[in-house]
């Protein structure tokens, strides 16, 4: 049941996706959610559909999986559709007992699920096209210009590709806990939700301990590799800019101009 | 032959709990480990050996006496890259060692660290792997791979930094047999064509067999240093401080005990079968 998590999962490709460099993706992902929130109707909103519809094409990810990842926060979609459709003031259009529901409502309550979704749908066509190591190269180098400000880069690019490199292994380790518990009588499927999650308390305290265990081992095992800090690292795989690459950038910042144009007009 | 690792006097202790005394886990050791050697230590839990091994590259620093790692005293805070670049650590749990998610990047890390060039890393990533037999997983994930496996690229990662020595602590303890098997030769491989200097750390005896030396210790001190032929055989001894003979061994003590002529040292499967054959 653990095994089915799809936190920053990749899928391994060779399309022009695939191929871009991380910085790149990154920065297109953050334009893309720059666009998304400067869309204020059904034109610009269309201008931003077409933009992923691309994207989902050129990266050849299955649409399924994409829209397998939207499961997680349907419920935060439902709850903000349902939010904006009964408290939006406006022209009402139905109304029964103390509930109204508006024109302007309806309209907003739509664009809002529509943002959700497709700003979900954009941030993972990032981590379903690039490798997570490919992902904090990019942070890292990225963020780079933050080291003169004495923020520590290097380390938290670190931290976050040992965590991502942590998760499988302590996943397999709660799968073991469980069933170690399990054998032992416990029981974490019935009970109303507060003793189920009295029932977390004896896998928790051993996966933390583990946890503590193997991080102690592993801080020990990089300085026997030599480890201490960034300073002087070299790499190997140095990321470089391609044309495909200030290509894709420019064709972006030309569709993001053109919805920031459209809003101006109240399109 | 000059030495890698030399210990004059050793002596650790842990620090101990509240209230009470220290006790020695190293009293004293007097040890030296010859370039191109394959040293085995034995012992049992809490005999030391791996404290030992904590020592030849300065995760742990001498309470008292000196470690010389190459001609470094392992007590000098300027020259510790050096002496960890000289001496590599694989440790029990490979998947407490391992760092990323890519096998080549794993693998990188060492040489990363020391800031060798990128082209140069590239060359010495494909050499390790190639030389632990790991070549076709150069992109799996670590995860995905067996535990023998996942060993053998904690070691590729070590030797990717061109170490003169690799300290084994118990990297055979939590695989199975066959991961045993793969890992072992690889060492034994890397020691006889790469000239690696490999101290293997082990419980295991017929790990010992196959060992240039071995050094037995027993709480906190060592015990017996030989060949694995004038130690192994000593199975009373061995005995008295918790360790197994051979099983080969045993057999041929318990034939010779019925009266049989047979050779005692006949360490290896094949060559007791031919011992025995020979006496019947």
């Amino acid at each position: 049941m653990l095994k089915d998590i799809t936190l920053g999962q990749y899928f391994p490709g060779d399309s022009l996706a695939h191929r871009l460099d991380p910085r790149t993706k990154l920065l297109l992902t953050v334009l893309y959610i720059f666009i998304l929130f400067s869309a204020k109707s059904f034109v610009s909103y269309g201008v931003v559909a077409l933009l992923l519809i691309a994207g989902i094409r050129i990266s050849g990810v299955a649409p399924k999986a994409l829209v397998r990842g939207l499961k997680p926060i349907l419920f935060i979609i439902c709850f903000t559709a349902v939010l904006n459709l009964f408290y939006t003031p406006g022209d009402p259009v139905a109304s029964f007992w103390i509930f109204t529901i508006t024109k302007q409502g309806i309209f907003t309550a739509f664009f809002m699920v529509l943002r959700i979704t497709m700003l979900i749908m954009g941030t993972f066509l990032l981590t379903y096209t690039t490798s997570p190591i490919a992902l904090t190269d990019g942070l890292e180098s990225l963020l780079g210009p933050l080291k003169k400000l004495r923020i520590p880069v290097h380390e938290l690019s670190m931290i976050m590709s040992i965590a991502l490199r942590m998760i499988p292994t302590l996943i397999e380790e709660t799968d073991k806990i469980m069933s170690a518990q399990k054998a032992r009588g416990a029981d974490f499927e019935s009970g109303n939700l507060f003793q189920r999650a009295k029932a977390l308390v004896p896998i928790l305290v051993p996966l933390f301990i583990s946890a503590f265990r193997r991080a102690d081992e592993l801080a020990v095992a990089m300085e026997c590799r030599c480890y201490h800090g960034g300073e002087g690292r070299t790499k190997l795989h140095v990321l470089h800019y391609q044309t495909r690459d200030y290509l894709v950038l420019a064709a972006y910042v030309v569709v993001l101009a053109g919805v920031v144009v459209l809003a101006r007009f109240g399109l | 032959m000059t030495d890698i690792i030399k210990t004059e006097h050793l002596t650790f202790s842990y620090p101990p709990d509240e209230g009470k005394e220290p006790v020695l886990a190293l009293k004293g050791i007097d040890l030296t480990i010859e370039k191109g050697s394959f040293t085995v230590i034995l012992g049992h839990n809490g005999s030391g050996k791996s404290t030992l091994a904590k020592h030849m590259n300065a995760v742990l620093l001498p309470g008292g006496g000196t470690v010389w790692v190459d001609g470094m005293d392992t007590k000098d805070e300027s020259l510790l890259l050096e002496v960890r670049r000289r001496v590599g650590m694989v440790f029990q749990n490979p998947d407490n060692q391992i760092v990323a998610n890519v096998v080549e990047e794993d693998v990188a890390f060492g040489p990363e660290n020391l800031g060798v060039p990128t082209e140069e890393i590239q060359r010495r990533v494909a050499a390790a792997l190639q030389a632990v037999g790991m070549d076709e997983f150069t992109m799996h994930a670590p995860h995905h791979l067996s535990g023998g496996q996942k060993q053998r690229i904690a070691i590729a990662g070590v030797i990717a930094m061109e170490p003169a020595c690799i300290v084994l602590d118990e990297s055979t303890a939590m695989l199975d047999p066959l991961g045993r098997r793969e890992v072992l030769d690889t060492v034994r491989w890397l020691n006889k064509n790469k000239g690696i200097t490999a101290v293997l750390i082990t419980h295991h005896m017929d790990e010992a067999a196959m060992a240039d030396r071995v050094v037995v210790m027993d709480s906190g001190s060592v015990v017996m240093d030989g060949t694995p032929r004038e130690i192994l055989v000593r199975m009373e001894e061995l005995r008295a401080i918790g360790l197994d003979a051979p099983h080969t061994v045993e057999l041929l003590h318990g034939l010779r005990e019925d009266g049989f002529d047979v050779p005692l040292d006949a360490l290896g499967i094949q060559e007791c079968a031919r011992a025995i054959v020979e006496a019947l």
